[in-house]
């Protein structure tokens, strides 16, 4: 142990060093504006206590990772003390960033721990019961607390506002799920169909005074438009090309929307676009003429967040269509075409299989319900402009089915919490809110790339599914 | 085999195909007959997997024609894309590497073989959205078809298990039921026997002999194990250097001069099996 | 005809450093077969090291233009290679055995994270330096237009020149550069032959990341403001750039590089501007469906 100390050291020197290297500028100098110029905001202290912190970050790792796990952890806990104590340090970001290190030291030593007891816990006859019954019944919990949560203590404002956007991405997960997780293509540019959704909600509700609910279904079609005239020339290109060629799309169509001012009023947005309504009926306070308010035909009081309550519902609905479509869609022979290409197409074509056609059904179904979704945006939001559908929302919607594990359901809803929920819930993160968002990606390839929900479950099954090794 | 010759089920007529300056099948011809078992062979570099990929789609032939005798009608796949070979012309193939859909299910790997079928009977996907019987129906029907062939494979308790996880052997049974799930006129293998010990090469046999009996295919292999080849085929031809150099039943090629000198640095014991 | 000449100084001259950014996303490709979506975020972290090298020059007193740029050349090319090593140790060199798509969704975090970075360390807004050389002379005049060519202009064509002779030298003379293309053409075979095929990977990321820092360091120069977005539109006209020569192949880099820029400045000059990026990113699609391989590319057969 003691001789694999000196090679410690100096890996953790070396990451220091290279820590050190990547910040002295960047980080050490920053520059800010003064008069027409700029000077120097020094910052190298902060590094240097970032770069110590790396230091035994890096050692507390090495340490773990050779059996050492109580010194890994005690250095951790000595690191979350230096970082919460009221030592005086440069920023406040660094009390954070020496006593996250510090926890991550400590969980990184206790994480054989945890592992072996969580095995253990998963085999007793009690774990595998309770692992079966989650499997199974998770699904329905989460749905009946999400039909639920308007009626109970939690159908505040603030807390349904963020259960909307979620359920916006839950959805725009699934959607892009089709595409990723079954086909394995690529999608750089799904926020292209999110876009011409909203504005084809946008402009024909304003322009030509058409509902919700009529146009809902063309714009899912005007979105499965696009994303086969899209899809036809390019499905044929390999994964990394057709990943760039539709960031291409993406970035064209917002381009288009963002400079063709006569019809899309350019980067002043569409507003005032109308909600949607009950049969007919609005949710205002007062109804334009010839027309009802939700209250009154309810025989309720008048309440703002009602319309926020059937904003929720609809996009509820929305997005268990697409969750059921999918499954469908999964045990039909098409789906599985999809699911084959994803892993081999060679062999798909050697089975007869025509990869184009395939690949431009998982295109257009995928689009299809973002044009859904982009709609919903509209009328939600009551204004869009091309700065909601930038290239960031693409790979965010595409984070959210990588780290949710490629093609699983529940996957997606677990990890749109998880990206979306946390972040809203910790405001304050602000700008870093991004980063982590960045790191996250590179780390959920790195270290679990198969996803939070790594498991398959098959389209059918020969046998029944009764026995317990999951089989 | 003394039967008289009947119509070729696939006609190679002048096969060439160059890559830039490599020419790699120099002006091949040759017939693969219904229920027989017709196996290509030569030293590696040979052009045997070049042969086999403009046959199946995967290469354009430079020069040629690949008539396929269908039913009613003939098909020329050099014509015809990749993918239309599996689906009209009914030519199935294996791959030297196997290509199975590893994440996926031993039985859904079968069922996607029966792709286009269901397709059909699911109205493209709407009966079957809509959950109709005449749909439901058809895909039963799917799955007893590739219940048959697990039970011939000896897979039949391992369905439900992700294709990846099989051993070696196990696999490459599953591709050749998964290619015979397509209901092929022509059966293409790719080297069905490589990496499987004498034991595994026996049963391959077997198989295969069943399924010239009793599927009416006719069956194209690349071999290198001669257990496999002088044992079952019904008619061999030799490559070399892109060349066809002998042909003829197998007891014939394994004695030709030509055949043994191409082999050379390989005692005639290894060709005799 | 002097409009004319006057955009093409112009195109050659940002074509140029298009052409530096497209030789690190060939390389790349060339030798892992991977997309280095983060690659124009080391352009981005090497304009900045420049222009923050500029300010130290300028409070060391250091007056004199050829020597402030040759210590910030050396600096940013430094500093960003360090960067384009540790992005390849950390968020690629795991990736090496997984499946085909996930380097390329480690890359685009690797992006995000970085500029969100420099974002948070730097500030959002534009920020202005580098203008240490200034003034030119007129070619020619015609129609009462002064066609004229700065020396800024002149320093970036001669530097990308150099720079590309001596790549180019590198890559077909030296032991290095052989090594280089053994792993490129077979990996598993120059390993059993001994090359150190980790090492020759780092390697090539660090030498796309130098040439990316001193396009960096000629962009601040030339347009005298950046910000932390400038990775992201320069990252993806390059990478067009490098598909449009030809994917994997130098010269095709440097052609597209030219190319592109010319692309861009006559449609701007000549058509409009607002869709200048669209032309760039339809260049792109284009290619990309007609001739994935590029001009002076080799098409790729499938090995099934």
């Amino acid at each position: 142990m003691a001789a694999r100390l000196p090679s410690m050291l100096k890996d953790a020197g070396l990451t220091a060093f290279v820590a050190a290297a990547l910040g002295v500028f960047v980080v050490g100098f920053r520059t800010v504006d003064v008069g027409r110029g700029l000077t120097f905001d020094y910052h190298l202290v902060d590094l240097a206590i970032a770069v110590v912190t790396i230091f035994f970050g890096r050692l507390g790792l090495s340490l773990a990772a050779n059996g050492l796990r109580w010194p890994a952890m005690v250095l951790g806990a000595a690191m979350i003390a230096a970082g919460a104590s009221p030592l005086e340090l440069p920023s406040g970001f660094l009390h954070w960033f020496v006593a996250l290190g510090g926890v991550l030291l400590v969980i990184r030593g206790a994480w054989p721990w945890a592992n072996d007891a969580m095995s253990v816990a998963a085999r007793s006859p009690a774990g595998v019961v309770l692992g079966r019954a989650g499997a199974k019944w998770s699904g329905w919990l989460l749905l009946a607390a999400a039909v639920a949560m308007p009626f109970t203590p939690f159908g505040d404002q603030k807390t349904m506002d963020l259960g909307v956007l979620i359920l916006t991405y839950v959805m725009l997960g699934w959607g892009l799920n089709i595409v990723v997780g079954l086909a394995g293509l690529l999608d750089l540019g799904y926020v292209a169909f999110y876009a011409v959704g909203a504005y084809s909600y946008a402009l024909l509700s304003t322009q030509h005074g058409l509902g919700f609910w009529t146009v809902l279904p063309l714009a899912g079609m005007m979105a499965a438009a696009f994303g086969i005239v899209l899809g036809f020339p390019v499905l044929r290109l390999r994964g990394d090309y057709l990943a760039i060629v539709t960031l291409g799309f993406g970035e064209i169509i917002r381009l288009v929307i963002l400079n063709w001012f006569d019809l899309t009023n350019g980067p002043a947005g569409i507003g005032s676009i109308p909600g949607p309504t009950l049969f007919g009926a609005v949710f205002a306070e007062t109804a334009p003429a010839g027309k009802q308010t939700v209250s009154e035909m309810l025989g309720i009081p008048f309440d703002g967040i009602h319309r926020l309550i059937f904003l929720y519902y609809i996009i509820l609905l929305l997005a268990l269509i697409t969750n059921l479509f999918t499954q469908r869609m999964r045990r039909l022979p098409v789906g599985r075409a999809w699911e084959a290409l994803r892993e081999d197409e060679t062999a798909c074509r050697a089975l007869g299989i025509n990869p184009t056609n395939t690949k431009l059904t998982a295109f257009a179904v995928g689009a299809m319900f973002a044009g859904f979704a982009g709609s919903f945006f509209a009328a939600k939001q009551r204004f869009i402009s091309p700065e909601s559908f930038v290239f960031i929302e693409s790979a965010i919607i595409l984070a959210i089915v990588v780290l949710g594990g490629m093609g699983s359901q529940i996957g997606v809803v677990l990890a749109a919490v998880l990206l979306i929920g946390l972040p809203e819930w910790f405001r304050d993160l602000g700008n870093y809110r991004m980063l982590a968002f960045g790191l996250a990606m590179v780390l959920i390839m790195v270290f679990r790339p198969r996803g939070l929900v790594a498991h398959r479950e098959p389209s059918l099954r020969l046998h029944p599914a009764n026995r317990g090794d999951g089989r | 085999m003394n039967a008289p010759l009947g119509p070729p089920l696939i006609d190679v007529e002048h096969l060439t195909m160059r890559f830039g300056g490599l020419l790699a099948v120099d002006d091949v011809s040759f017939v693969a007959r219904p229920q027989e078992i017709t196996a290509i062979i030569g030293p590696n570099g040979a052009g045997k997997t070049t042969v086999f990929n403009c046959i199946t789609g995967f290469y354009k032939p430079t020069i040629g024609r690949l008539t396929l005798r269908g039913g009613d009608r003939d098909y020329l796949l050099e014509r015809m894309q990749g993918h239309e070979i599996g689906q009209r012309a009914k030519v199935a193939r294996t791959f030297q590497n196997i290509r199975l859909f590893p994440a996926m299910t031993v039985l859904e790997n079968l069922m996607v073989a029966q792709h286009n079928k269901l397709m059909h009977a699911s109205g493209w996907s709407v009966f079957g959205l809509l959950g109709l019987r005449r749909y439901r129906r058809a895909e039963e029907e799917g799955v007893e078809l590739a219940r048959g062939w697990l039970e011939r494979i000896a897979l039949i308790d391992d369905a439900d298990r992700p294709a990846g996880e099989l051993p070696y052997g196990a696999q490459r049974r599953l591709e050749i039921a998964r290619a015979m799930c397509t209901e092929p006129r022509l059966l293409c293998l790719d080297e069905p026997a490589a990496g499987l010990n004498p034991h595994e090469s026996a049963a391959l046999n077997r198989l295969l002999v069943s399924i010239r009996e009793r599927d009416g295919v006719g069956v194209l292999l690349i071999e290198h194990d001669m257990s496999v080849v002088m044992n079952i085929s019904d008619h061999v031809i030799v490559l070399d250097y892109g060349r066809k150099i002998a042909e003829g039943p197998p007891a014939e090629v394994q004695s030709d001069p030509a055949v043994i000198r191409a082999y050379l640095g390989t005692d005639d014991e290894a060709i005799n099996g | 005809m002097a409009y004319f000449s006057q955009q093409l100084i112009n195109a050659i001259t940002l074509g140029a450093i298009y052409g530096l950014i497209a030789i690190g996303y060939t390389m790349v490709y060339g030798i892992i077969g991977m997309i280095n979506f983060a690659h124009g975020e080391v352009f981005m972290i090497g304009a900045f090291i420049s222009l923050i090298g500029f300010m130290i020059c300028s409070m060391l007193g250091i007056g004199s233009a050829p020597v402030a740029i040759l210590l910030v050349l050396l600096l940013a090319m430094a500093f960003s290679a360090v960067y384009g090593w540790a992005i390849e140790r950390t968020a690629y060199r795991p990736l090496r055995g997984s499946f085909r798509l996930a380097p390329l969704i480690s890359a685009i975090g690797v992006s995000i994270a970085l500029q969100n970075y420099v974002q948070l360390v730097q500030g959002a807004r534009p920020k202005p330096g580098g203008n240490v050389v200034s003034g030119g002379f007129n070619l020619f005049s015609a129609d009462g237009f002064d066609v004229r060519i700065t020396w800024l202009q002149i320093i970036i064509v001669v530097v990308t020149v150099v720079l590309m002779a001596g790549f180019t030298w590198l890559i077909a003379r030296t032991s290095l550069g052989r090594r280089q293309r053994a792993c490129e053409q077979d990996m598993k075979m120059a390993a059993l032959l001994g090359v150190d095929v980790d090492r020759t990977i780092s390697l090539t990321f660090v030498l796309g990341a130098a040439l990316a820092a001193v396009a960096g360091m000629l962009f601040l120069m030339y347009y005298g403001v950046i910000d932390f977005f400038i990775g992201f539109l320069a990252g993806i006209k390059a990478f067009t750039a490098a598909v449009l020569g030809g994917i994997g192949s130098l010269p095709g880099a440097m052609l597209g590089g030219l190319l592109i820029g010319l692309i861009e400045v006559f449609w701007a000059a000549y058509f409009s501007s607002e869709y200048k990026d669209v032309a760039a990113f339809a260049i792109l699609v284009l290619v990309l469906i007609f001739r994935p391989s590029g001009l002076l590319g080799k098409p790729e057969i499938e090995k099934v």
